[in-house]
């Protein structure tokens, strides 16, 4: 828990796949208030009828009951996990980054993508694009070294998150 | 799904609210939902309420629901009937009234193309309601409507939109009933925890200084019943939120009248005072808890609802109880007979002889001159009116606008029973009062239905006089005409110097002359001798009436916590000498 009681919260939210479902979402936090920092969502069974939705947010204790609790209360949504609280839970996203450069920044730059285990999938005389997948602190140290290696551009797709062991949501 | 293909969906959409129990639509045609006009034309099951505007369609429907505890039905078109709808919607969500609004939309083919009269419905509407939809296959249709029934009333009620694209509408659709599974993935819980209720009654049978304090949730649930059973039980004191007024009767003796910024004494203190809160389907609001950190600081507080959401939302409690309010009472009932421990009788007591010597403050206290001549205290309207409709073997329901005259009406009208009150709580709908009082006297064709009204507020639907004329309603609108919007003008005279900055209600119509135009029956009482003639006169009258009762000016609602101020620095009327703690200027900005 960081200071002034504020913490972070991984939420995995599972909704009915139906129109609208993810604004309804995405309203509920910005006509609130609350904070968004990451959020991603695909279907996740077979026949398509759920889709999962994963929200880094934060806030002070109440403020993440009350994020869960309206959450909750919206007609489509299923289930609400609170990953940060219910357990351990391992969190990954990915990255493809692209580094424009010559000469020894270059190849400074492949040997760093070695390092972090970072795939080339697109290669021009003057140009990589790495993927990188992994927490959030590994792709952030990667992209700070980077920078002055010529980082030209960067897709993240925010958070995936699931519990360790074997529980479900 | 054996279905019948024979019909249009315009059919299909009239079938399934004929199997939903609809009786009565408000609504208002236009382009895009002339189909289902045409299938009302031919039908005679569903009679349709033709209102003057898409805002009161709602409003009605929230009347009909409020007064007969059913779902209200509204029909509009689309783009602007549907925008025109919106402020309704939001009043409904606010104070969790079921509506179900059907509004029309342009072809499936045209959504998105700014066709004429197209409006993102269910955009707009998303954060206006508790859900909504929008059916773009004929085979969805009916199944939508049945959920959209099941989703308004279950759990915490509320609104409930359904866009038709209007070639849905004419394309023949599937007929399927209604499911009994209700929703696929909605299930609020009304059950409540059983470990929850034991703690709850831990702490309730050893309280010293207990208060119940109940709101809306009570009548939404029907468990007024209930509620009188286990006050009765307990001996505890029991306040009300507005809008919960007439759940527990006013004239019983362990009532202590509203809490909140314009609450009574005896309620309010006795909410700050207290060592064990009981929250019964009321939620925390700022108008009830005054300054947040001086809210109740000594007692531990025990928060029931059917919206977890309301638990812990604006007050840390100590037991929360997820549930339907009937539900929760039946088990702290059943639980508190179980129990052998005795509850704290002397201290209870000792309690209820310091309740007793707030009431006697008479918080609600004003001046009436009874001179001949003399200016009618608005107050004292509300109260003889109560005096004249008491026991006259009708049943009386109230609505009102919104403001001062709204106040005064929850003071001074004093409600035995509930669903006789329907006001504008969480919102606050100036205009709301006539369309509600249509909607409830359509429900209660023989009940005497009283709209109460400050001169602003009823002109902001002052339309549905049409209304009341073409159906024969014979409501009657009580104006309690100060010629200023009076709650914008005390805050003024409060709060801003005495400037009052555009609060005077000027060029305002003759309301009686505007009465007899749309077919009604006009009536003005200037002095506190003719009020209780035009009183009675309303009363006899049969048609609707607007009583034009011309009031003090100056007149300000009181007692009064001042916004940022706790329960304990009230402001309390003329003849009590002033325990406020003055306005901060955190509390400026609460207003």
């Amino acid at each position: 828990m960081a200071e002034n009681g504020f913490r972070s919260a991984t939420i995995a939210v599972l909704v009915d796949n139906e129109a609208g479902v993810l604004a309804r979402v995405i309203g509920l936090f910005s006509g609130r208030g609350y904070n968004i920092e990451s959020l991603t969502v695909a279907p996740v069974d077979e026949s398509r009828l759920h889709s999962r939705i994963t929200i880094v947010t934060s806030g002070t204790e109440m403020v993440i009951e009350q994020i869960k609790a309206q959450l909750g209360r919206l007609v489509p949504v299923g289930r609400v996990s609170d990953l940060t609280r219910e357990g351990p839970h391992i969190a990954r996203e990915m990255a493809l980054i692209k580094v424009v450069g010559e000469g020894e920044k270059r190849h400074e730059s492949l040997r760093i993508a070695e390092a972090f285990r970072a795939r080339v999938i697109d290669a021009t005389t003057g140009s990589f694009v790495f993927e990188l997948t992994g927490a959030t602190d590994k792709l952030d140290a990667f992209l700070d070294l980077m920078r002055p290696l010529g980082l030209a551009e960067v897709s993240r797709t925010g958070i995936a998150a699931i519990a360790r062991g074997p529980r479900t949501i | 799904m054996s279905a019948d293909q024979t019909q249009s969906g315009a059919e299909v959409i009239l079938r399934a609210l004929k199997e939903q129990g609809v009786e009565v639509i408000f609504g208002y045609p236009g382009g895009a939902v002339l189909p289902i006009y045409d299938a009302i034309f031919q039908q005679n099951a569903i009679r349709h309420i033709l209102v003057r505007h898409e805002q009161a369609a709602v409003h009605a429907a929230e009347g009909y629901a409020r007064s007969t505890g059913r779902v209200g039905c509204v029909l509009v078109t689309s783009g602007p009937g549907a925008t025109n709808a919106v402020t309704g919607l939001v009043d409904a969500l606010m104070d969790s009234i079921p509506v179900v609004c059907l509004t029309g939309q342009v072809p499936t083919h045209l959504i998105g193309n700014d066709a004429f009269q197209e409006a993102d419905t269910t955009g707009i509407t998303r954060p206006a309601t508790k859900h909504n939809y929008l059916v773009r296959r004929s085979e969805d249709l009916a199944r939508v409507i049945h959920e959209a029934f099941y989703v308004a009333q279950n759990g915490r009620p509320g609104p409930v939109v359904v866009d038709l694209p209007k070639d849905i509408l004419i394309a023949p659709a599937p007929y399927v009933g209604p499911s009994g599974n209700g929703h696929r993935t909605y299930k609020p819980r009304t059950e409540p925890d059983r470990a929850a209720i034991a703690e709850a009654l831990r702490l309730l049978k050893g309280a010293k200084r207990p208060i119940l304090y109940t709101g809306g949730g009570i009548i939404n649930a029907g468990a007024s019943e209930l509620l009188r059973e286990f006050v009765h039980l307990t001996g505890f004191p029991c306040t009300s939120t507005l809008m919960g007024l007439g759940a527990f009767p006013a004239s019983d003796p362990q009532f202590l009248g509203m809490l909140g910024m314009h609450g009574t004494y005896e309620a309010n203190l006795t909410m700050h005072g207290c060592d064990v809160m009981l929250a019964l389907g009321a939620r925390f609001d700022d108008r009830v808890t005054g300054r947040l950190s001086a809210f109740s600081p000594g007692s531990k507080k025990i928060h029931a609802d059917i919206d977890p959401s309301s638990i812990n939302k604006n007050v840390a409690v100590d037991v929360a109880i997820v549930g339907d309010a009937g539900r929760v009472l039946a088990a702290l009932i059943a639980a508190w007979k179980a129990d052998e421990t005795p509850p704290e009788r002397e201290a209870l007591a000792a309690w209820w002889r310091q309740i007793d010597l707030w009431r006697a403050r008479d918080s609600l206290r004003f001046v009436q001159s009874p001179a001949r001549g003399a200016v009618i205290k608005p107050q004292h309207a509300v109260k003889r009116l109560y005096e004249m409709t008491r026991g006259i073997g009708r049943e009386v329901y109230i609505s009102t606008e919104v403001g001062q005259h709204q106040m005064w009406a929850a003071q001074h009208y004093r409600f035995e029973k509930p669903n006789r009150w329907m006001t504008s709580g969480g919102l606050g709908t100036m205009g709301y009062g006539l369309p509600a009082a249509m909607g409830v006297q359509i429900a209660h064709p023989d009940a005497l239905v009283i709209d109460i009204a400050g001169e602003a507020s009823i002109l902001m639907n002052i339309q549905e006089m049409g209304t009341l004329a073409q159906y024969r309603l014979p409501v009657k609108i009580f104006i309690l005409n100060n010629e200023y919007m009076g709650m914008v003008r005390q805050w003024q005279e409060l709060l801003h110097g005495g400037r009052y900055s555009e609060s005077y209600s000027a060029a305002l119509p003759d309301f009686v002359k505007l009465a007899e135009s749309f077919h009604a029956v006009g009536l003005r009482a200037r002095s506190v001798d003719e009020l209780d003639g035009v009183i009675a006169q309303m009363l006899a009258t049969d048609k609707p009436v607007i009583a034009d009762i011309m009031v003090d000016k100056a007149e300000n609602c009181f007692p009064m916590i001042p916004s940022g101020a706790a329960h304990n620095e009230m402001i309390l009327g003329v003849g009590h000498e002033s325990e406020a703690a003055g306005i901060t200027d955190a509390g400026l900005v609460l207003v």
